[in-house]
């Protein structure tokens, strides 16, 4: 059996699979990673599930190291510096650490949260089907909470497989919502002005939630109502008028009003702006919204299908950089062409 | 017949999930309805329906749109949410021992004088009530009940404490609740229960539901250190009575 060993790894950073879902009723919450999509396209380097479980990390650096064998390792989602054995890393890209070598990544460049899978998936408990840590309520495997330096998987030994590499399509633009469900406790003018200014994610967000820096959002009858449900992506509007967008480790319920709600194909592309990187909203019909997420959900299915194999490390580095920054919007990208995997909401791991 | 209550609003909460509001307020009716909305949608088991979370006043449906449409999936909940409410036959109630004042509950002689009342008092009126469960939300486990004694009503502290321990019993505002985990809180708290909403490795690992009924009972310091022990090792603590 081989192991791979966490030498060293920044805050915010955690096992992540597609979420635990059925008992939001009993208050919770589905956590599951940030940037689903990111997730999906590591674990397709590497021949799991789309959703299986891998290892979100935060914006800052890491050191993982393999020992007693072989490890095959994918990383996808905020770009970073990565090598092994002084062999750069490209995001995207299969690596394979034999035994004793180090994965050095460094800080993330332009997103959030990066994704390493490992070849033959994480083991661990399942806890309501998912391994995902929630740290509130003491879930997840192998480790119930943030990862810490000396913690250890235990993985399959990698084969001899050729490496792979991926590209995403390029996505970008605002950040689309559908308005409501409370976006009449605020007048049109707030409307307006929610959906007309440049918006910043404040330094102080986390997992939970993603507080906003922009224009005052006043409410038209007071800031408390009754709590009532939430979902990834509610943009709550608390009393000092700076919006809140709920994340994945979000409270399931909430007592301000909610303005809108960031569509799940643009969830991930949120997660991933950098704070202080100014981003606009737009307001979507519900029929575009849904339209926007089959699309979604179409291009996660195409993921094994688009791998390929890594001939050469002559990459353009940058080319690749800017090609997988961020975004993931999907619209640009034919989906018709796309073989067909079943991935749907009962699709978690 | 007609109709005794008005149509709930549909209202969008992104593209996989509708809020069915039944009141703006907290509204014994409402969260009747509510109720009676969730278990209606579950015997009628619609395909695309991937879970719900009751509310006070509201029934947040999650959905896949792949499966079924917004528009039939709102057709189905408005007609579903029609007529009167259903016959509540099977609620169940529990009663839950509780360790009142003292280091486990170290605001009731606040709550007492604020409310110009005795600690006993408070206490008396607060395992006097019937509740019902009317939303468990925000972390696993927390309950929120109402049926509050009206008498015991105060608003929630000034400044929400960060810390409290697991299992408070507390009120705030026309509530009172129970919170499993250890958390922050800004209600008054009462007391304390050995009694888990939320514990892994038990079956069942949430034991409180939505409707349920509850009523307290007072225990001295000593039985709640032992039922403590108890709930360490499974046991359930609060006990099944009839209703």
């Amino acid at each position: 059996m081989s192991t791979l060993v966490v030498a060293q790894i920044g805050p915010a950073s955690s096992v992540q699979d597609g979420g635990r879902f059925g008992a939001q009723r009993y208050g919770l919450t589905p956590s599951g990673a940030m940037d689903k999509l990111s997730l999906a396209a590591a674990n397709s380097l590497v021949g799991n599930a789309l959703l299986a479980a891998a290892i979100e990390i935060g914006p800052f650096g890491a050191t993982f190291t393999a020992k007693g064998g072989s490890v095959r390792v994918a990383l996808s989602g905020a770009p970073r510096p990565a090598d092994v054995a002084k062999r750069q890393v490209e995001m995207n890209t299969s690596v394979t650490l034999s035994e004793g070598e180090k994965l050095t990544l460094g800080f993330a460049r332009g997103g959030s949260f990066s994704y390493l899978a490992i070849a033959g998936g994480i083991s661990g408990e399942p806890m309501f089907n998912s391994l995902s840590v929630n740290a509130r309520a003491g879930l997840g495997s192998p480790y119930p909470r943030p990862l810490q330096s000396g913690d250890v998987f235990e993985v399959a030994p990698a084969g001899d497989a050729p490496e792979l590499r991926l590209e995403l399509p390029k996505a970008g633009g605002p950040i689309r919502v559908v308005m409501g469900p409370q976006d009449d406790e605020f007048s049109d003018e707030m409307k307006a002005q929610f959906l007309g200014s440049d918006w910043t994610i404040s330094a102080t967000s986390d997992r939970m939630g993603y507080r906003l820096e922009g224009p005052p959002i006043r409410h038209l009858h007071g800031h408390n109502i009754v709590s009532d449900g939430t979902v990834d992506g509610s943009i709550q509007v608390p009393g000092n008028g700076a919006p809140i967008v709920l994340m994945a480790d979000r409270g399931t319920s909430g007592g301000y009003p909610k303005i809108a709600t960031v569509i799940t194909a643009d969830f991930g592309r949120l997660a991933q702006t950098p704070a202080g990187t100014p981003f606009r909203f737009k307001a979507v019909s519900m029929a575009e919204a849904q339209a926007e997420l089959r699309r979604y959900k179409d291009l996660l299915r195409s993921l094994p299908g688009r791998v390929t194999e890594l001939t050469s490390s002559a990459f353009n580095i940058d080319a690749l950089f800017t090609a997988n920054v961020a975004g993931h919007a999907v619209s640009a990208t034919d989906v018709t062409t796309w073989p067909g995997l079943a991935l749907d909401s009962s699709d978690h791991p | 017949m007609a109709d005794p209550f008005p149509p709930p609003r549909l209202l969008p909460s992104g593209d996989s999930a509708v809020t069915v509001e039944f009141s703006r307020t907290i509204d014994e009716t409402a969260n009747r309805r509510v109720l009676a909305l969730d278990h209606a949608l579950a015997a009628a088991s619609l395909a695309g329906i991937t879970e719900t979370v009751p509310t006070y006043r509201s029934l947040l449906v999650h959905y896949d749109p792949c499966v079924i449409d917004h528009a039939t999936l709102g057709a189905n909940l408005l007609a579903l949410s029609a007529g009167t409410l259903a016959p509540e036959t099977e609620v169940r109630r529990w009663r839950v021992p509780v360790c009142y004042g003292g280091e486990h509950g170290i605001d009731l002689e606040d709550v007492a004088k604020a409310l110009s009342l005795t600690p006993d008092e408070v206490v008396a009126r607060h395992v006097a009530a019937t509740y019902r469960v009317a939303m468990i939300g925000f972390t696993p486990g927390w309950s929120y009940l109402s049926g509050l004694d009206p008498t015991l009503q105060m608003s929630r502290r000034q400044n929400p404490r960060l810390a409290t321990p697991p299992g408070i019993v507390a009120i705030g505002g026309i509530q009172t609740g129970i919170q499993c985990l250890a958390g922050p809180c800004g209600w008054h708290l009462l007391g304390r229960t050995a009694m888990r909403t939320f514990q892994l490795h038990r079956q069942p690992t949430f034991l409180l539901e939505p409707g349920d009924e509850v009523s307290f009972t007072a225990v001295d310091a000593k039985m709640f250190a032992e039922q403590e022990r108890a709930a360490e090792g499974g046991e359930l603590i609060a006990e099944r009575i009839a209703a």
